[in-house]
């Protein structure tokens, strides 16, 4: 637009000249853009007086006409318009929070039986449990509650040490456990401990010379080991103690199972007898609610399948 | 610039400064004109309002959802555009559709211009709708400008406020009908004129009814010369080849310029002895300029090829008996005397790129199934081994139910040997209409330590499906 070649006349300029002959053209905004800017002028000035707006040594304004109200331990609380008790409010009332009650509210009235043969329940219930999982076991037993040989038990597997039913598992995390197994290197002389370390490997069928394994069978279930008051005369382990399964392909303390060779094996196997087990879970009843834990529960059942 | 500006005292320009630092709008009074493209336009207007403003009210048998043929229904998220329901899962439809608008209009304004700015823009249609009724409340361009010089009268009151109440009521007729398309229509007008409806309703009736009153009333050409993206980046469009509408400079100036019809110019015969051109400089073209540029200076980019000055030149062409086409639809290449060129990269590659995303589109839209199914193999851990040495993978199943019905679902294995497919106490698996869900599966099948992953696929065989549906999948083993 700087010049209309047929009139010939110049476009305004700002009347001001410098080295002579330079000068500035004026093209001027329109005045629709002025009135713009003061309109938004005007909308911040709204928003002050709405909102939170301006800080005042240690406080600041907090705006009119924008008060939320929510629900603290049973009272009701009026502020100031801010995101934190809006996000409150709608956790109390907003519809997405209701339906989630709902929902919460039929898994809850549901038996165990009942939720896990209803894929939508199931479904539903994971969802939450994998958020409750998360933030309350994935420390300990990882993210895909694989655990960790030797400190947390893996949750993913059949083999459970205080039962893998429903109740079994609710129990579990409400109450906590504490695994104990007492330590027998001085209860064993070596030539005891050697015995009895093949026939805790021959119950998995991993033992290699027999008359050891004879021997250790009578360590074992006889008076002086005294080892199948907890882990029963076959070795298939007592759950209401938490004793382990001796029988199967599942080491939950030492990694035997990783092991090629059978010296590897036994040493493994030998410091467990001796040195003895003790780890513990604690409880989540303080923390969870019912109906959470019921929903952990259901998320807990259904990575392996229970049992 | 012509020469030497006055120096350093300026206090005689012939040019006003402009003291306020803004530029107020001078104001333009589009006359009223007849021809064949002002037929045109409001032929595509009366298709354009008649499909806004009637669709919404189009019922559409359908079951399980409203009978309105097109709605956008956001709280159950799902787009019902006649027999085709559009979930979230598909919204880069949207995307595609969007690519090839933004296609379309590279395609067509290369070759012709802006044509959508003057015959298709809402900018241009509502705008066109507004200055109607200004002109029959107002009365045609010279009565407007002396409306608006003439002190304010009872009369002046009355067809001013007039205006604007109609302005006001195609503008909340425009709001309420783009809401239409969001709920059940004769439900949701029910519900807005009794309080009933929701805020976001209102809200939006509200924002669109005052965007439009301002944009088509009072704004007008400034949105397409200050706002409008599109106007700018349509002239990257533009060659030498491209349609633009062009007044024939040759014809209309011929060695001496135009002239007006004054004594012994007013036979073409006398005018090109004289030396003028065709050209009467009636000023017809500007004055039915809805933008008011005048095209004699030339293609400027404020126009928006609406063709107007193209109808008012021909009228006037037509009632001295000379040939019409003094304004025309012309290429910069074709005036400079040569042909214009169409087939070229650019058009073509258009062209290719258009044709590909609508088929791309359309293949899209009809082989989406009604049942989505997704698996995922759980990773942590990948493997586990069971108490008797069996090995055992979990997989994510997630399904997306499209359909209107419920489905019953068959989940099996195949290419496994040996392997155990296990969901736990679940018998049957059942979505219902339009729902998602996720189903953990457990594979376990005995330790082979000759493969690390073995490619398998699960089978689903769904009731309304159908074909069963084959997922692969890996099933991961220990080394």
């Amino acid at each position: 637009m700087s010049e209309n070649k047929k009139t010939g006349h110049a476009v305004q300029t700002t009347g001001h000249a410098w080295d002579g002959d330079i000068q500035e053209y004026n093209n001027p905004i329109p005045r629709w853009w002025l009135w713009s800017f003061y309109a938004t002028v005007v909308f911040s000035i709204i928003y002050w007086v709405l909102y939170p707006a301006w800080p005042i040594g240690h406080s600041y304004t907090t705006g009119v006409l924008n008060n939320i109200t929510y629900t603290v331990n049973g009272e009701e609380k009026t502020t100031h318009w801010n995101t934190r008790a809006r996000l409150v409010r709608d956790m109390q009332t907003g519809e997405d929070a209701v339906k989630q009650r709902r929902h919460m509210q039929e898994v809850a009235n549901a038996s165990f039986s009942a939720i896990l043969s209803d894929p939508k329940m199931i479904d539903f219930s994971s969802k939450i449990g994998k958020v409750l999982f998360t933030d309350n076991c994935a420390a300990c037993h990882g993210m895909g509650g694989q655990g960790v040989v030797g400190l947390f038990p893996s949750l993913v597997d059949d083999d459970w040490l205080w039962g893998g039913r429903t109740e079994n598992i609710r129990e579990t995390i409400a109450s906590g456990r504490i695994g104990f197994m007492p330590a027998f290197g001085k209860t064993f002389s070596d030539q005891q401990m050697d015995d009895v370390v093949e026939y805790v490997l021959s119950l998995s069928n991993q033992a290699e010379d027999q008359p050891r394994v004879q021997r250790g069978k009578q360590l074992f279930g006889g008076e002086q080991g005294g080892c199948y008051y907890c882990h029963n005369q076959e070795g298939t382990g007592i759950q209401s103690q938490g004793a382990a399964n001796l029988t199967d392909q599942i080491w939950t303390i030492v990694d035997v199972a990783g092991q090629k060779d059978i010296e590897g094996k036994r040493a493994l196997v030998r410091e467990v007898v001796s040195k003895g087990v003790n780890r513990s879970m604690p409880n989540w009843k303080g923390r969870l609610s019912d109906e959470e834990i019921k929903l952990l529960t259901v998320y807990v059942y259904n990575l392996s399948g229970g049992k | 610039m012509d020469g030497p500006l006055p120096s350093l005292c300026m206090t005689n320009m012939s040019v006003p400064v402009n003291q306020g630092g803004t530029q107020a709008r001078i104001p333009i009074y589009p006359r009223s004109v007849k021809g064949r493209f002002r037929r045109l336009k409001w032929a595509i207007l009366v298709i354009a309002y008649g499909t806004y403003f009637m669709l919404p009210w189009l019922q559409w048998e359908r079951s399980g959802a409203a009978s309105q043929a097109l709605l956008f229904d956001i709280t159950s998220r799902r787009f019902y555009l006649f027999d085709l329901v559009v979930h979230p899962s598909e919204i880069f439809w949207l995307a595609g559709f969007l690519v090839i608008a933004a296609l379309l209009l590279f395609f067509v304004t290369g070759i012709a211009g802006r044509v959508f700015c003057g015959y298709f823009c809402f900018q241009t249609l509502w705008t066109d709708v507004f200055i109607k009724i200004e002109r029959l409340v107002q009365g045609e361009r010279p009565a407007r400008i002396r409306l608006d010089k003439s002190g304010w009268t009872a009369d002046k009151l009355f067809k001013k406020g007039l205006t604007h109440v109609l302005w006001l009521s195609v503008a909340l007729l425009t709001g309420i009908t783009f809401v239409l398309y969001w709920g059940y229509a004769p439900e949701l007008v029910v519900q807005l004129f009794t309080g009933q409806a929701p805020f976001a309703a209102y809200a939006t009736t509200l924002f669109l009814t005052a965007t439009t009153y301002v944009m088509a009333g009072l704004a007008r050409e400034q949105v397409c010369t200050y706002m409008c993206p599109y106007a700018r980046f349509q002239s990257a469009m533009f060659d030498k080849d491209t349609l633009i509408v062009a007044y024939d400079r040759q014809r209309g100036e011929s060695q001496l310029g135009r002239n007006k019809l004054v004594k012994g110019l007013k036979q073409q015969q006398q005018r090109h002895q004289a030396g003028y051109g065709d050209c009467v400089d009636c000023g017809f073209c500007v004055q039915v300029c809805p933008t008011g540029i005048d095209i004699r200076d030339g293609l400027q980019i404020q126009c928006i090829s609406c063709a107007l000055c193209i109808d008012a030149c021909d009228n006037i062409m037509d009632s001295l008996g000379w040939p019409r086409g003094l304004i025309k639809y012309d290429s910069e290449r074709h005036q400079e005397g040569s042909k214009p060129r169409l087939f070229k990269a650019k058009n073509i590659g258009y062209a290719v790129t258009l044709l590909l995303a609508t088929v791309l589109l359309v293949w899209s839209v009809i082989t989406s199934s009604t049942l989505d199914v997704a698996v995922q193999q759980v990773r942590q851990p990948l493997y586990v081994v069971l108490s008797d040495g069996q090995i055992q993978n979990s997989y994510m199943l997630k399904l997306n139910n499209k359909q209107k019905v419920p489905l019953s679902l068959d989940i099996s294995v195949q290419g496994l040997d040996d392997a155990v497919l296990d969901l736990g106490r679940v018998r049957h698996i059942e979505i219902g209409a339009d729902q998602s869900l996720q189903v953990r599966l457990r594979v376990r099948m005995p330790r082979d330590t000759g493969q690390t992953q073995i490619p398998f696929a699960f089978v689903i065989d769904a009731d309304g499906v159908e074909q069963p549906l084959s997922v692969p999948a890996f099933f991961s083993m220990p080394r």
